[in-house]
């Protein structure tokens, strides 16, 4: 077993008297060290992104800070808590949907907030509520599902995903749908049915396709073809290989990449933080960054792999791999591989409730695995 | 829960389940796999190339203006110049409320209420950290005022900045010219990227005939900028580094120009406030010693920028100061033209030192009844063509016209230079016009008016008709008559110096064509009848020339401002709505040796020997060195 290895499986325990501590706060310790490392490269590289504004920076670290105290929360409860409550979750999440859809705030072009008392996007609440739900059906029936389970299963995903489409917010939608997906992959989709759903999504695309906005259409043919618009929507694309690259290996350290602070990149402190670190630190500081997010992720499969019954596998298992999702659809986006769908860098990028609903998902990993040894085989 | 799923089994399940995660372990990583390949292409592999791109991305060339030459009178003389002046700018991204701040602005009088609608939108088009300026050249008072408010006005401030500034204003307005704001149709016209930078340009006189001169090279520097084009400074930044090496503008040329600025006062004093022009030129070289046209205006209002209102005040001002009479003005000659008329009778044999007339005061064409009438109703009397000139005898010219013959003289009154461009350093000459039989049927449409009467020659003998000359050709012709026929292309600018060497390149005179008109005998009976003009007591301006020290030489002019000739199309926009004549007056002095011959047109000044005669005078013994006391 390598160092790695043991330090995820939680078998050495670094900090000796304070991992006792953490335990009894129901706290990973490895976890939060790890997720706690990507913040802290998270903050130091936003701190060059926003043009050195220490207002800026303190802004992200309080919402750091209130994102630790959700995580802290959600710790405390017990999966067969969460669980029972799961159904009552998932259809507030559903009516503060449609609420937005009808009397939701526009910004930007998009319908995506509601103010009840505070501000905040219903969406976020279904990144949590969808898998969730989609293991509490699966928990009380025997893997791997059959067909007409399936079809209540795509029931589930569709609604909220659809819903969310329609605000419009594509990325968060697609995030949504792919960890329900991710549930029932994971719950043992027959692989043949799946690789008959990969060929059934060809045609599915053209109709996706058909539904899509303009703006929505256009970043796909961009990415494409960037250079066939470079002062319209290839500009992002361009601006962000353009930082990565003359990063090279080193970069051009900390606060001195010209990409960024001269503003040649566009949303370089939200969707397109990436490029940052990719120009001041190049690909060594890149390649650190990735395998911060391999540790956490992996911790997450670890815990999924550890837990006691199927809705606490299946939502362990979920929300780790969305997680790389994000890593990977943003990495990838700014990398010119995918469409730019904005979908931020978890836990770097700058806004708040996006980092609150991850820390909220580790929190769930943490109570899962510090409530397994209460529960009854 | 068991309840409804009997049949469970947890150990199938967690293997499934463990399956699936390596199974999308697997995936994760084949993903991660491409997305690394992807960071390792462009960071490594493609490196150069993306380096080289954020290079050029960031740096950008910025042209740095040339500082304008700057314009000498002859004695040295600073005439046009470039002063620090603060001006008052606002930042839009910087002013919260763009309306309210101009309002209270313009409540300061720092900027004029009128203007706020220009200014918004100047400070809507640009980018928005580019400063819009509002007042080109603030005052002491103007500075004082704002500094003491300035916490109210974020956003706003005074930078400085160079102006061109004439000292002397209103002056050499016509003679120098002035520079106003490059517009769009200037961009259009000069070489853009040697304008890159520059915000004003040349628009008449000097300062547009010389621009090139004047305008020097742009120079270049590399500065750091974002992608809005914002400049970084780079004195803090490690990126100034590896920055190309900037190129130096080179300044403009300073221009010496052949103009006396003691004389254009002289002169202008002399008008008095009068609506008219005067020209001086040194018959040997061509060079112009004063060049005035009145009422005038004050060129720094265009380089610094004016508002609507004072802009329109110029514009419709009745005695339309903007209009530069000394060489657009076109106005018939009158008697001014005798002198050269009767060089043209000796020539030709129309008349005779020995010929004489009785001038009762009007003179018939044979077989006809109308009267064309002499300017002194009760006659010259017995008149020989010294007496014609000097007296200024009408009936004299009249009986000539007929032998001369039109096209004669308009074959001599052209090699005076009148009736084309005398081809002055400075834009916007009017050709004048000398008639002919050949311009007759050119220029008329209905066949009637197309043939030469005999009765416009006549009244062409005396200057009137379809004949116009602008002072400058007079001045030029007056010139020719002075060096008895040698004549010089008139100049306003004698030399041209490079500010950085000292070498100075003098504009040579350029000789033209002499007066074909050889016989001694006939200029000395031109010029001695001039000289009577002044310096005889029957002389038609004893007045203005019997008390002289020196002996000089002119010719009085009063032309009718009828309406025949206002109304051709040659006469381009000077319909005059006054109707009495205007007073004109040629002269050049010393007699002997001459060394400076002058041009005076006061419009509707009734009587060129009165009104115009005095100020060419006045001229001749400043610049002759008798200054003050000869008029005392």
């Amino acid at each position: 077993m390598s160092e790695t290895q043991r330090l995820i499986s939680g078998k050495i325990a670094p900090l000796g008297d304070v991992g006792r501590l953490l335990r009894r706060l129901r706290v990973d310790g490895p976890l939060l060290g790890g997720i706690l490392l990507i913040c802290a490269l998270g903050l130091v590289v936003l701190y060059s992104a926003v043009g050195e504004s220490s207002r800026l920076l303190i802004n992200q670290a309080v919402r750091l800070g209130v994102a630790l105290v959700a995580m802290f929360v959600m710790a405390q409860m017990s999966p067969d808590f969460l669980r029972r409550w799961t159904p009552w979750g998932f259809l507030a999440g559903l009516v503060l949907l449609v609420l937005v859809l009808t009397t939701g705030e526009v910004g930007q072009g998009a319908r995506r907030w509601l103010d009840l008392g505070i501000r905040f996007q219903p969406s976020e609440i279904m990144k949590l509520a969808v898998p969730m739900m989609a293991a509490w059906y699966l928990h009380d029936r025997q893997i791997p599902p059959r067909a007409g389970q399936l079809l209540v299963l795509a029931v589930i995903i569709i609604i909220p995903t659809v819903l969310i489409a329609r605000q419009p917010d594509l990325g968060t939608s697609l995030l949504i749908a792919a960890s329900g997906i991710i549930v029932i992959v994971l719950a043992g989709l027959s692989i043949r049915l799946m690789l008959g759903l990969v060929v059934l999504s060809v045609p599915g695309a053209f109709v996706l396709w058909n539904f899509m906005q303009e703006y929505q259409k256009q970043r796909v043919l961009t990415l494409l073809d960037p250079d066939s618009d470079p002062l319209g929507a290839g500009y992002n694309i361009i601006q962000s290989k353009i930082a990565i690259g003359s990063g090279g290996l080193f970069g051009k350290g900390w606060t001195n990449g010209s990409q960024a602070q001269l503003e040649y990149l566009p949303e370089r402190d939200t969707d397109f933080i990436f490029a940052v670190m990719g120009e001041e630190f190049g690909l060594l500081g890149v390649l650190a960054l990735l395998s911060l997010y391999v540790f956490v992720i992996g911790r997450g499969l670890y815990i999924a792999m550890q837990a006691h019954d199927t809705y606490s596998r299946l939502l362990a298992g979920s929300i780790s791999l969305t997680f790389f999702v994000y890593v990977f659809v943003n990495t990838a986006m700014v990398t010119g591989l995918v469409p730019v769908v904005g979908i931020p860098l978890p836990l770097v990028s700058f806004g708040g409730t996006s980092m609150v609903t991850l820390l909220a998902g580790f929190g769930i990993l943490m109570a899962i695995h510090s409530h397994r040894k209460l529960l009854p085989h | 829960m068991d309840l409804l799923s009997p049949i469970k089994d947890h150990h199938s399940e967690r293997r499934l389940f463990i399956a699936r995660v390596i199974l999308a372990s697997v995936i994760a990583f084949v993903l991660l796999g491409i997305v690394i390949a992807r960071l390792v292409q462009l960071q490594v592999f493609d490196y150069e190339v993306f380096a080289a791109q954020s290079q050029g991305n960031r740096v950008r060339i910025e042209p740095v203006p040339p500082i304008r030459g700057l314009v000498f009178d002859r004695r040295g003389t600073v005439l046009a110049q470039n002063l620090p002046a603060y001006q008052l700018e606002l930042i839009p991204e910087q002013v919260d409320d763009i309306d309210d701040t101009l309002q209270r602005l313009a409540g300061l009088g720092l900027i004029e209420a009128e203007d706020i609608p220009a200014f918004k939108e100047l400070s809507e088009s640009g980018p928005r950290f580019k400063p819009v300026p509002l007042n080109f050249r603030l005052t002491d008072e103007q500075i004082a005022n704002f500094a003491i408010q300035r916490p109210r006005f974020p956003g706003v401030d005074f930078q400085p900045r160079l102006v061109r500034h004439y000292p002397e204003g209103e002056l050499i307005a016509h003679a120098v010219g002035y520079v106003g704001a490059l517009s769009k149709a200037d961009l259009e016209r000069v070489d853009a990227s040697d304008y890159a930078g520059t915000a004003h340009t040349g628009k008449t006189g000097v300062e547009s005939s010389f621009e090139d001169d004047l305008h020097g090279d742009v120079g270049y520097q590399h500065v750091v900028s974002n992608a809005l084009g914002r400049r970084i400074p780079t004195d803090s930044r490690e990126m100034a580094d590896s920055l190309p090496t900037d190129e130096s503008p080179l300044p403009g040329m300073n221009v010496y120009l052949s103009l006396d600025l003691e004389l254009q006062r002289i002169a202008t004093e002399a008008l008095a406030g009068r609506r008219g022009a005067v020209v001086a030129l040194d018959p040997w070289t061509g060079e112009i010693l004063a060049l005035v046209s009145a009422p005038t205006f004050d060129p720094n209002l265009f380089a610094v920028g004016m508002s609507t209102s004072q802009y329109g005040a110029l514009q419709n001002d009745l005695g339309r100061p903007l209009f530069n009479r000394a060489i657009r003005g076109a106005y018939p000659p009158g008697s001014t033209i005798k002198p050269m008329l009767a060089l043209a009778a000796l020539q030709t044999g129309a008349a005779t030192v020995e010929r004489k007339s009785f001038c009762r005061g009007f003179f018939m064409l044979p077989n006809t009844t109308h009267r064309y009438r002499d300017w002194k109703p009760e006659g010259h009397g017995e008149v020989n063509i010294h007496d014609a000139v000097a007296q200024s005898c009408d009936v004299y010219f009249y009986e000539i016209s007929g032998d001369i013959g039109i096209d004669r003289m308009h074959f001599y009154l052209t090699q005076f230079g009148l009736g084309s461009p005398t081809g002055v350093d400075i834009r916007g000459e009017h050709d004048g016009l000398i008639p002919n039989r050949e311009w007759k049927k050119n220029n008329f449409r209905d066949p009637a008016d197309q043939r030469w009467f005999n009765g416009e020659t006549v009244i062409a003998s005396i200057g009137q008709g379809y004949m116009l000359a602008t002072p400058i050709q007079l001045a030029a012709a007056t010139a020719a008559l002075a060096t008895r026929g040698v004549r010089y292309e008139p100049h306003l600018v004698a030399a041209v110096e490079n500010p950085l060497t000292g070498a100075r390149s003098l504009v040579a005179p350029r000789r033209l064509d002499d007066v074909r008109i050889n016989d001694v005998d006939h200029w000395n009976v031109a010029i001695g009848a001039m000289n009577a003009v002044l310096q005889d007591i029957r002389g038609t301006a004893w007045g203005a020339g019997g008390n002289a020290p020196y002996r000089m030489a002119g010719k009085s002019g009063t032309a009718q401002v009828f309406s025949v000739a206002q109304e051709e199309e040659y006469n381009e926009e000077e319909i005059e709505e006054r109707l009495r004549d205007h007073a004109l007056f040629i002269a050049f002095a010393p007699l002997e040796d001459p060394r400076i011959a002058v041009a005076v047109i006061v419009e509707n000044g009734s009587s060129g020997s009165r009104v115009a005669a005095p100020i060419a005078r006045a001229i001749m013994d400043e610049y002759l060195g008798y200054g003050d006391d000869a008029n005392e």
